[in-house]
């Protein structure tokens, strides 16, 4: 569910970055009142752990295919919803630098994609409330598996939104839910069989490293209760899903879309002496404008003096650099 | 090779070329850090039908390569996440938008051809950015980058600290595939009434681990937080650099060049 780079424009990516940065900071400041020095070097190895327990494969009974470790609801069982969030970002910006596995300008969707959705809504909503009276069996399997799959569908459904308001695909949004939404859903049991499988055997092991388990009467003074939890969200959900809903038709694209939200069109226009001035440099640097030749509606002159163009620039560019070398071989010889 | 060996030599290896004493390797890791970043702003604004505008943008890490000897079958190699994805999301394109919107002499190609294939090739130049500065740039010196961006400590020590112990655990992992492997023959993964054993006692371990990780972290002095001690000057060249790519980006961004520059020589 990794986004890339190429499938967010930058007006979703700067949005998803603001999103996910709250929610970083409210983390960080979460962790820090927790004012426990130890849960750091955990928090570090865990996320190696889950960076390298999902390199496993895991036979699926009955099929001839294999699933993953659900990082986002595991280390929220572990960590906490904050602890874990701030793992997560760890294992995703690594996953991104050194796997391309996500892409840099796509980190804020994927954070918010994967890591909010598991850590705050998996751990708030549905691991907490039901292991406020003790941990059972049923109980972790029940939240394993209930958290795996509601946040892998709010993920997956983050996915086709971001990349439907971008602009990027034409499929239409009843098709692309239609595509990812049962797909996640089939990824969201397996996984949260797997996790819900390793959280049991922790729970057998060392029940203590389980986090909010039989916390009930300590969490109630909590300050982030449960129906403040879910009141949150639900505004949110209203206001981003409405606000977004208006946008979602149109389909626009790139930076036209961020220009048509604030100056109402996507081609401004200006007058004055400077805006003159820069047309007019413009309109004679501009040796092919709207990639054709001046005068001219010969679509054969957009694509060949592309091309033309193209093979001289970065013939250019090969050559400046075999220049450049050669001459940095000759200063090195000379040395 | 295992899926677990292929991702240890991996790190290692991007990691040797991080150390490598090369003047891109030089550079701010700040000035790397935020060129990566605009760069990749610059490829995903373009106009999904702007193909050449997109290719334009192949400038940058044309000449990065070349001329920081960096191998780009190694890039390429790291595409094999990402062009799929890409591809799945494009491929319908030309299926849903057939109006065409360019002619190559005679042929005439839709606007969903030409939005599917700038979609590969942002794919393609924004992987290949992210590999470059990755390749020049070791962990430790993008996380002091961070710092520098005011990046939370808390945040910064989580990367420092999950990248120091990814190989470990890997390592340990791959040991322990092995093992079960050996007793279970011609399986392909693991079967599901060990799932919770198995990778339960690597959780157990890893937690314990994690304990002596912070005795010997307290031995060695610490109080709750540490950072990335690595500092680099900021110099002229570093200013430079970032300067003439920054115009480069823009420019190429506002302008047709491959056209321009075409529209001389014909």
């Amino acid at each position: 569910m990794h986004m890339a780079d190429a499938l967010v424009a930058p007006a979703v990516a700067a949005t998803m970055y603001a999103c996910s940065t709250v929610a970083g900071g409210y983390s960080v400041k979460k962790v820090r009142l927790e004012n426990d020095p130890k849960k750091i070097p955990v928090m570090g190895v865990m996320g190696a752990f889950v960076f390298a327990t999902q390199m496993i494969n895991f036979t699926i009974p009955g099929t001839g295919s294999s699933g993953h470790l659900c990082g986002g609801v595991l280390l929220a069982a572990l960590l906490g919803p904050y602890g874990g969030f701030l793992t997560m970002i760890g294992v995703l910006l690594i996953q991104c630098l050194l796997f391309a596995d996500g892409g840099l300008l796509a980190l804020g969707c994927n954070i918010w994609n994967m890591a909010f959705y598991g850590c705050f809504i998996g751990a708030l909503l549905i691991w907490k409330p039901l292991m406020k009276k003790g941990a059972t069996k049923g109980k972790i399997v029940a939240a394993s598996v209930a958290g795996c799959m509601i946040t892998l569908q709010l993920g997956a459904f983050s996915v086709t939104l971001e990349t439907l308001i971008s602009g990027i695909t034409e499929l239409p949004f009843a098709a692309f839910v239609a595509t990812m939404q049962p797909i996640h859903l089939a990824i969201g049991l397996v996984e949260g069989l797997i996790t819900a499988a390793v959280l049991c055997f922790v729970h057998e092991a060392r029940p203590e490293l389980l986090w909010g388990v039989g916390s009930s009467r300590q969490e109630k003074e909590g300050k982030f209760s449960y129906k403040t939890t879910i009141a949150i969200l639900v505004v949110s959900a209203a206001v981003i899903g409405g606000g977004i809903s208006l946008f979602a038709s149109a389909n626009p694209d790139g930076l036209e879309w961020s220009m048509e939200q604030v100056a109402g069109t996507a081609e401004l226009t200006a007058s004055g002496g400077v805006y003159e001035t820069a047309e007019s440099i413009q309109s004679t640097t501009a040796v092919l404008p709207d990639y054709a030749f001046e005068n001219s509606e010969s679509a054969f002159g957009t694509s060949f003096s592309g091309i033309v163009g193209g093979a001289i620039v970065l013939g250019g560019c090969i050559g400046a650099c075999y220049l450049l070398k050669l001459f940095r071989k000759q200063t090195e010889n000379k040395e | 090779m295992s899926k677990i060996s292929k991702a240890i030599y991996e790190i290692e290896h991007i990691s040797q070329m991080a150390e490598k004493d090369q003047w891109m390797n030089r550079i701010h890791p700040l000035v790397k850090l935020f060129l990566t970043v605009f760069y990749i702003f610059m490829v995903v604004s373009f106009r999904k039908y702007d193909i050449l505008g997109v290719l334009s943008m192949v400038v940058y890490p044309l000449i990065i390569f070349m001329l920081g000897d960096i191998s780009v079958k190694e890039a390429l190699y790291r595409l094999r996440i990402v062009l799929p994805l890409v591809c799945i999301v494009g491929i319908l394109n030309p299926l849903f938008d057939r109006e065409i919107v360019l002619y190559v002499g005679t042929v005439g190609l839709s606007g969903g051809v030409l939005s599917m294939l700038s979609l590969m090739l942002k794919g393609v130049l924004t992987v290949f950015a992210s590999y470059l500065l990755i390749a020049t740039t070791s962990i430790e010196k993008i996380c002091y980058a961070l710092r520098l961006l005011h990046v939370p400590k808390l945040l910064v020590t989580q990367i420092l600290l999950i990248y120091r112990y990814i190989t470990v655990l890997l390592a340990q992992t791959k040991k322990i595939t092995q093992a079960y492997a050996l007793r279970a023959p011609e399986q392909k993964g693991i079967r599901h009434d060990a799932w919770g054993s198995l990778v339960g006692q690597l959780l157990l371990k890893s937690m314990d681990r994690a304990e002596e990780v912070y005795e010997s972290m307290c031995l060695r002095g610490y109080q709750g937080e540490f950072g990335p001690d690595e500092s680099c000057a900021f110099q002229v060249k570093d200013a430079v650099f970032l300067f003439l790519w920054s115009v480069v980006f823009v420019l190429f961004r506002i302008f047709p060049v491959f056209q321009i520059v075409g529209a001389w020589f014909i």
